[in-house]
């Protein structure tokens, strides 16, 4: 028997056509907005124009009178049933609807249920809020002011508006490290606000069942067990009464992890009105209200050798988290895993000191395509290395050349105590640089500039953490942060697949299946993968921060191998051998000394219900709780060439050149996607990207008008790389690549345009790096901070 | 984003699309590709009682060009009718302009017209047209009359229509001589308004210029009407001196405000930057052919 070609079933390294597409491109998709249900209801919600203000009354009177109108909510109805606060992500507390003060603008002042989303639009207009002005907080530098206004008042114990400070590493040793640099190098950044913006804005319906005390929300949550638990506790309902269906979701970017007012006033409205209750929030909602990511302001230095070699590190973040402390992280972090900068560098001693601070602006600090924070601090550390090479007068690949952490040198402690597994840093940035053409830039740029052209290019490169978690160290309210996968083999060896996962964009039905098939020889077109049902899906910690492969994947490998193991005894049975003397190939056992006897894994699925070996239980199925040994370290090293207009500011890709080591590749036409799609993003933040707010609290970036998405037109082609190390402890050595390209793009375009200007003196222009920008660093030879002023003279 | 109620009508004709603005006294909104009138019903900034869609009135999709070189463009001709015109050459303003106005999705929907008489101080056509000296054509009640691009646009989204009027046709005169011109727009990405842009329309006989226009986008409250600021290129033929003077009048004449698209200083300085390329590749390309 000829054995079976992985690639044709759709196995590992298969660029198998993504299975969910088929209903997405015919417009099939089911997502929450799609749903109807019998007597629904729909609810608008009433949002505070300005950013801080005493609440002196509401009249929902008028509101009332208009037909159609069901309920009107304030904060009294919620606080009537203990539901005008609830609990974030983070410990800390958010309104639902405001009782006493508005503390952001956009933020949920009262909602209207009525009988179609029109009417509830036209109550909003009626009801009559007086609110008294408060002074405003727009960054965290004001908040630190003593005589800032106190923002969070309603907190027992609260007299300031800190929100945490919070270190970590060795400062002694730090210090020390400095006292014997010969060159200290600086930086000083703002990573602006940015917001995840699925296509798909957030809402959900709620539908209570008073019979039967059932609750079940339909949701946009990339995380429905979660929100299940977080439901159980602040509405008090029992958990096996609470059902939350995540269907499919347009997008996530970790802006569907946190828990939203709107939630949770569909759920309230729907327990009131004992009907279906659906809230959709609409974009400018979207944008100006719910999880944003970033929005730190990032200071540190290097201490240097002369011959390139970094000694240490101090880093300083201070970050504005709005008016309530919503991210969503693990418990232990309060910065995210801000400690990540600098993982792939080989430096002895690192400090970190963080700062958090509450402000009046949207709330909700999510890893946006990010390992908590990890952005942010990927991008401080490539700009700060770009910054110390040229302090050094050293090449930009030299000096990371110089400090990165060696093939030779893993298991590798990092200064701040992570423990990176594997990679091959330098073929990643060998590949790169010959594909950019490095060697020859320099002459090309001098040329250029000869005619009046100024080019530069750009390096970053980085290792992040992926993987939340293991269950020691990583847990979000209490929640240990592993992942399950449960597989059924029917009868005729066809499966169906669940997880704790949540698949939004990602491709999980594609590749779920794909690593059943690699285990069990099951093509994986006989796999259906169902996610974000919790009646039917196993408990699960959901899918951000790049966790589904490394966690719910891994999970779905040893769930198979558990299949695979009870196979093997019925095998056994049915070749009428030992267990010992069984061989597996893919898809298939034989006998050990005789391949030509053997039987399928569809005969061994069929045996399980017709033909079971004594003392085995009948059936084919199993769940696997994956508990992760560690991180996954994918590395990425990326290039970037750019053309600056002089006269204008305007930059263009000339070429940009990825290359990603992220373990294993299951599907490489997804990689590829997923590291597209992350360029994109990355270049939309480093071009002209941000959410910044004026002196009165006013969002601006509230539209797509203001809040810019690139599109295919501006966006530059990206040539991509590939380099494979495999993680040496995920059970098909993947590493998880969701991120990777947001997470190390930004720092390659910001060093390649800083590269082409930096003759001028200016040593830093902040994010994003638009034409007027740009432009006046280049007239002015001086650094651009902070965000754009918004104010017209 | 749910509009207040409104009524719907569909009229088949201009004179019966008249008549229903004439019956509701300015409490009704003409709908032409809708793509700033939609937005602004769903955001409610605009309620109108009524919505008056012109789109099934048959013969307003042309544009054309008379014996004499005149070109006209019916009320319900698509910006992406322009940008695929192959009769636009002797208009090299309008071609230039037709692929930056808004993005492809929106091109096919958004009306020359209709942006004309939405007056966005960031509006493309407008410039264009202000520069080229064109025409609008409005039918009320009481027939037809013609206004002048440059008297059109009153104000930021205030046009000179009355509340019973329909733009029905915009008229571009022909060039006396060769038409030369030219369109930049700096934008932040695809569909983004201007940022800055600018508009040139020359006549050229031989190689003096016998007429020349301006107008800029994005840089005041309104359409900058810059025609007076170019016109000391008349007379002229365009070699470095006469380029820069007439890129620094321009420049003047802009009143840029800062905002987060950049100081008032950096938009003017666009400007300027602007004018001179488009007259530079004018004068090139003038150089080349001959
Ligand atoms: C995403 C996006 C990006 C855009 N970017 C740009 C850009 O970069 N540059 C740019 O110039 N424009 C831009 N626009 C606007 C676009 O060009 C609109 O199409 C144009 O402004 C209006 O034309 P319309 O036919 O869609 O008019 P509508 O939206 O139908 O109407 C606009 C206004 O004009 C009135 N009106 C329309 N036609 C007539 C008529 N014949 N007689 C009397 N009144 C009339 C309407 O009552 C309404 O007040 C953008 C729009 C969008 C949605």
């Amino acid at each position: 028997m000829a054995p079976l070609d992985e690639l044709k079933i759709g196995g590992m390294g298969a660029s198998r056509r993504r299975v969910e597409d088929n209903r997405f491109i015919r417009g099939k998709g089911r997502y929450v907005d799609d749903i109807v249900l019998p007597g629904m209801l729909h609810v608008e919600i009433l949002r505070s124009p300005v950013a801080h203000a005493r609440i002196k009354s509401i009249d929902t009177s008028a509101a009332w009178e208009v037909p159609g109108v069901r309920l009107v909510m304030t904060g009294e109805t919620m606080a009537a049933r203990n539901l005008a606060w609830m609990p974030t992500l983070s410990y800390d507390t958010q309104a639902v609807l405001a009782t006493d003060k508005v503390r952001f603008q956009g933020q949920e002042v009262a909602a209207v249920v009525a009988d179609n989303p029109y009417i509830a639009r036209d109550a909003l207009d009626k009801i009559v809020v007086e609110y008294e002005q408060l002074p405003v907080i727009v960054n965290p530098i004001q908040a630190q002011s003593p005589d800032a206004p106190l923002i969070r008042d309603d907190k027992e114990n609260q007299t300031s508006n800190k929100i945490f400070d919070w270190e970590i590493g060795d400062k002694e040793a730090t210090d020390r490290a400095f006292a014997q640099a010969d060159v200290v190098s600086k930086i000083d950044l703002h990573y602006p606000r940015s917001h995840p913006s699925p296509l798909e804005t957030c809402g959900s319906i709620a539908d209570y069942d008073r019979s039967s005390g059932k609750l079940t929300v339909y949701m946009t949550s990339q995380a429905p067990h979660i929100v299940r638990a977080a439901v159980a506790m602040v509405a008090e309902l029992p958990e096996h009464m609470i059902r939350i269906i995540s269907p499919d979701l347009g997008g996530g970017f970790g802006n569907k992890v946190p828990i939203y007012p709107g939630y949770v006033i569909s759920i309230l409205a729907s327990i009131l009105t004992e009907r279906p209750v659906k809230w959709v929030e609409d974009k400018s909602s979207n944008l100006i209200s719910t999880g944003f990511g970033r929005d730190v302001y990032l200071e540190g230095e290097l201490a240097l050798r002369k011959d390139g070699k970094i000694l240490g590190m101090r880093m300083h973040t201070i970050s504005d988290h709005g008016a309530f402390f919503a991210d969503a992280q693990p418990t232990k972090f309060k910065i995210g895993l801000m400690h990540s900068a600098f993982a792939c560098y080989d430096i002895p001693a690192a400090h970190l000191v963080s700062e958090g601070y509450y402000t009046n602006k949207a709330p909700g600090g999510v890893a946006y395509r990010c390992s908590f924070r990890v952005t942010e601090a990927m991008f401080f550390q490539e700009r700060m290395v770009h910054a110390a090479a040229n302090d050094l007068g050293m090449d930009q690949a030299e000096f990371r050349r110089v400090n990165l952490v060696g093939d030779d040198m893993f298991p590798y402690r990092t200064a701040f105590g992570f423990l990176t597994d594997s990679g091959q840093y330098g073929k990643c940035l060998d590949v790169g640089l010959e594909a950019i053409g490095y060697s020859t830039f320099k002459q090309e740029q001098e040329e250029a500039r000869k005619r009046g052209k100024l080019l530069g290019i750009g390096i970053s490169t980085m290792t992040e953490p992926l993987g939340a978690g293991n269950s020691r160290e990583y847990d979000i309210i209490g929640i240990k942060m592993f992942d399950s996968a449960e597989l059924r083999v029917h009868m005729t060896g066809k499966a169906i697949l669940r997880t704790g996962a949540k698949t939004q964009g990602q491709g999980h039905e594609t590749t779920w299946a794909q690593i059943v098939a690699h285990e069990l020889g099951i093509p994986a077109d006989d796999i259906v993968v169902e996610e974000g049902d919790t009646d039917t899906a196993p408990f699960g910690m959901g899918t951000y921060a790049s966790r589904s492969t490394p966690v719910a994947g891994a999970a779905v490998a040893m769930a198979s191998r558990k299949i695979r193991a009870k196979a093997r005894k019925i095998a056994a049975h049915l070749l009428e051998v030992s267990e010992e003397d069984i061989e597996w190939e893919l898809g298939r056992f034989y006998v050990r000394g005789n391949q030509e006897r053997g039987v399928t894994i569809q005969d061994c699925a069929l045996a399980a219900y017709s033909n079971v070996p004594d003392g085995l239980e009948p059936g084919l199925e199993n769940t696997s709780y994956y508990d992760p040994p560690n991180l996954t370290w994918p590395f990425a090293a990326y290039f970037c060439k750019v053309e600056v207009d002089a006269q204008t500011g305007v930059w263009d890709v000339l070429n940009f050149v990825a290359v990603d080591d992220c373990g294993v590749r299951i599907n490489p036409m997804i990689v590829e996607g997923q590291v597209m799609g992350g360029l994109t993003e990355a270049y939309a933040m480093a071009n002209m990207q941000y959410i910044t707010f004026d002196e009165e609290g006013n969002c601006i970036g509230a539209n797509y008008m203001d809040y810019l998405i690139p599109t295919s037109w501006e966006t530059p082609g990206f040539e991509l790389h590939e380099v494979v190390t495999p993680c040496p402890h995920h059970p098909i050595g993947a590493k998880g690549v969701g991120e990777c390209a947001t997470v190390a793009g930004p720092a390659a375009f910001v060093n390649a345009v800083m590269n082409a200007i930096e003759h001028t003196g200016v040593r830093n222009v902040d994010m994003p790096l638009m034409p007027n920008r740009v432009y006046e660093a280049l007239q002015t030879g001086k650094n651009i901070s902070g965000m754009p002023p918004v104010l017209s003279d | 984003m749910y509009p207040s109620r409104f009524s719907y009508d569909a009229p088949t004709s201009v004179e019966e699309a008249v008549a229903i603005l004439d019956q509701n006294g300015g409490e009704a909104k003409v709908l032409a590709g809708g793509q700033s009138l939609i937005p602004m019903l769903k955001l409610r900034f605009a309620s109108p009682a009524r919505v008056v869609d012109i789109n099934g009135i048959p013969g307003l999709e042309y544009h054309s060009i008379d014996a004499d070189g005149t070109l006209r463009i019916g009320a319900l001709c698509r910006h992406e009718d322009l940008e695929f015109s192959t009769i636009l050459g002797n208009f090299p303003t309008l071609a230039q302009a037709a692929s930056l106005v808004a993005d492809p999705i929106v091109r096919t929907r958004g009306t020359f017209v209709g942006s004309l008489c939405h007056a966005d101080p960031q509006g493309d056509w407008s410039a264009t047209m202000i520069a080229l000296g064109g025409k609008i054509i409005a039918q009320g009640p009481n027939g037809r009359r013609e206004i002048a691009a440059s008297d059109f646009v009153l104000g930021p989204f205030v046009n000179a229509l009355a509340f019973n009027e329909i733009a029905v046709e915009a008229t571009v005169p022909p060039a006396k001589g060769k038409a030369l011109g030219g369109y930049l727009k700096l934008e932040r990405r695809v569909g983004d308004f201007a940022t800055a842009s600018v508009a040139v329309a020359l006549d050229v006989d031989g190689d003096v210029v016998t007429r020349a226009g301006c107008a800029l986008a994005g840089v005041g409250g309104r359409t900058i009407d810059a025609n007076d600021a170019i016109s000391v290129l008349v007379g002229k033929t365009l070699n470095e001196e006469s380029i820069k003077e007439a890129a620094e009048a321009v420049a003047a004449a802009a009143e840029p405000r800062t905002d987060h698209r950049g100081s008032s200083s950096y938009k003017r300085h666009i400007v300027e930057t602007f004018v001179t390329r488009i007259l530079s590749n004018i004068a090139n390309s003038e150089q080349k052919a001959a």
